[in-house]
């Protein structure tokens, strides 16, 4: 178990970066990574035969930024919110002063036409360091339940 | 049912260069399409070799409504079986990948060999003496309905009709071609994922045959300056018309392959990951991107150092699932590995310059459904159904699917 404080620290790590997306301040999404982090979106039967690719990937901000730069000006979708609902994660040391996290999360997605429809379903497993006294995440494996993906994803989860 | 569509479709007379939309939305058609194209004469994907590589493997696959096993039996050799008891119609196989000595229905033990000969049936003789099938009840008359099988490159495909020909000569010299230089090594699957896109198949089986669209709707390329547009490049249709190829050379980068190792070439790109696009050369015809299609609903890419193969399949009348499965060669280094990895971004559910036709063809389904009596038009590139060797500007893919799907309907 971390220290109290490195808990809440965590706990406040994994609503910020979900609600930065709910709140369409996407441009700030990449700032909860640290500048190498790594980022996945991959379904459960690829997570666990160990596969390569999953449906999303980032190595380092900066793949990251670029998600985000062709969301923003070159990706063609029908406009939508993203609303996440956070379990409690469960949170265990790392040797080097890190944390891992696993918090499983339901996300609802609201099209421009009105319906909120649990577009999906899964756990974060997390990494995360201490950079210069703020918490980050070092690594991050977005597990989804299905491997079926509704109409596309272009916002990160 | 609108009047318009009480009455049988008549194509327009301007040939394939026109589409009704009623054919999106029509439940007579959508219902005489299970028949002639899905159990007509044709070779429709099932699955890859490397899904069954072992006796005792067994694997879904699905054509049109028709739920499909695929097994390799005790010497070898692959079976397609329909996926439905002989005798109630229960699935037989429930798991997608699995592997077994025999195939046993759940519902009451039926027992099948792998190559869907009935072995067993639970009481047959009753119990102490009462009850059990009748005398003369035949075993070999009971069994998995087996279908047609051909591989391909490592590619398993199934046909219901006996009027289908031999593998090759339904892909023909072209395709054939292509799939060997693609497929034609030991592969490893490295991801499998799918995506429900919500409109008829057809609408998929146009956009991927659609070499017009590709650099307008999907700007990523364009608005990150990483693809030319005045690279070599063209459409290929199969004689027949109902395959395609769309491929494109990065020339310029051929050009300057000396460059290759300097940055700046891709800090040009606007990117702040340019190592996206980073690749290495496969092959030595300099095509670096190919999107072949195979009659109706299978699609194989290599986007870059990015091989996929795509299979779509109708949920529904307005419903469709597409399927990607990426692949890599059994003998890649863990680089090329890692490679064709971050270059699956590209395509994909969430692909940078493929996520667009998850919902594309959905704003046609909703813009076209209720004017099934209007018509698409289809005449960029010409009227006709011919190879477009030198430019992509053209519709000639789609029309040659319009002509193989009309011939197959009778329309
Ligand atoms: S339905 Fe399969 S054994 Fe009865
Ligand atoms: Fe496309």
């Amino acid at each position: 178990m971390p220290a109290p404080d490195l808990a809440v620290r965590a706990e406040a790590l994994l609503l910020a970066a979900a609600h930065a997306i709910d709140d369409d301040a996407l441009e700030s999404w990449p700032d909860f990574f640290t500048r190498d982090a790594s980022y996945r979106i991959v379904p459960r039967d690829s997570h666990a035969a160990g596969e390569p690719i999953g449906i999303l990937s980032c190595q380092g901000q900066g793949m990251m930024r670029d998600r985000i730069l062709a969301l923003r000006t070159a990706n063609i979708y029908e406009p939508h919110t993203l609303c996440h609902v956070l379990s409690r994660p469960v949170l265990t040391d790392m040797a080097d002063g890190g944390v891992t996290s696993r918090c499983n999360f339901a996300l609802f997605r609201t099209q421009q036409a009105g319906s909120t429809e649990l577009f999906a379903a899964g756990r974060y497993l997390d990494r995360m360091v201490e950079e210069g006294g703020v918490l980050r995440f070092a690594a991050r494996e977005v597990v989804l339940e299905s491997r079926r993906v509704d109409i596309l994803i272009v916002l990160p989860i | 049912m609108s009047a318009a569509l009480a009455q049988p479709l008549r194509w327009p007379a301007e040939g394939n260069t026109r589409v009704p939309f009623r054919v999106y939305s029509d439940p007579d058609i959508h219902a005489r399409e299970q028949e002639r194209v899905f159990r007509g004469p044709l070779w429709h994907y099932l699955c890859l070799e490397i899904d069954v590589p072992n006796p005792g493997d067994y694997c879904l696959g699905e054509i049109g409504e028709i739920p499909i096993v695929v097994t390799r039996d005790a010497e070898g050799a692959l079976h397609a079986l329909v996926n439905r008891c002989a005798h109630k119609g229960a699935l037989v196989c429930l798991k997608e990948r699995g592997n077994a000595e025999a195939l046993t229905c759940v519902y009451h033990s039926w027992t099948y060999e792998l190559d869907g000969h009935l072995r067993s049936v639970a009481f047959r003789h009753g119990l102490r003496g009462k009850g059990g099938m009748p005398e003369d009840f035949d075993p070999v008359k009971h069994r998995l309905q087996p279908i047609r099988l051909a591989t391909f490159c490592g590619l398993v495909f199934g046909s219901f009709s006996d009027m289908t020909p031999d593998i090759e000569t339904f892909l023909g010299p072209q395709v054939a071609g292509v799939l060997r230089r693609n497929l034609g090594r030991k592969l490893v699957r490295l991801g499998r994922h799918s995506q429900i896109i919500h409109n008829n198949w057809k609408l998929y089986a146009e956009n991927v045959r659609d070499s017009y669209h590709a650099t307008l709707l999907h700007t990523f390329y364009t608005t990150f300056k990483v693809n030319r547009l005045d690279m070599d490049g063209g459409m290929i249709l199969s004689d027949d018309g109902r395959h395609s190829l769309s491929y494109s050379k990065r020339g310029s980068l051929q050009e300057s392959s000396e460059y290759s190792g300097v940055h700046s070439a891709q800090y040009k790109s606007g990117l702040h990951g340019p190592e996206l696009l980073d690749g290495f050369t496969e092959f030595d015809d300099g095509i670096t991107h190919m999107i072949q299609t195979v009659f109706p609903t299978l699609t194989v890419q290599l986007t870059l150092n990015s091989l996929a193969v795509r299979f779509f399949t109708p949920r529904g009348m307005d419903r469709t699932e597409l399927f990607w499965n990426y692949l890599g060669y059994a003998d890649d280094p863990p680089e090329r590995t890692a490679l064709r990895a971050r270059q699956a971004n590209l395509t994909g559910a969430a692909g940078l310059v493929s996520l667009e036709d998850g919902c594309i063809n959905e704003f046609v389904q909703r813009g076209s459904r209720g004017s099934p009596e209007a018509t698409e038009f289809l005449e960029m590139g010409g009227r006709d159904v011919a190879s477009s060797d030198g430019s992509r500007a053209t519709e000639t893919g789609i029309r040659g699917f319009w002509q193989a799907w009309r011939g197959l309907m009778g329309l």
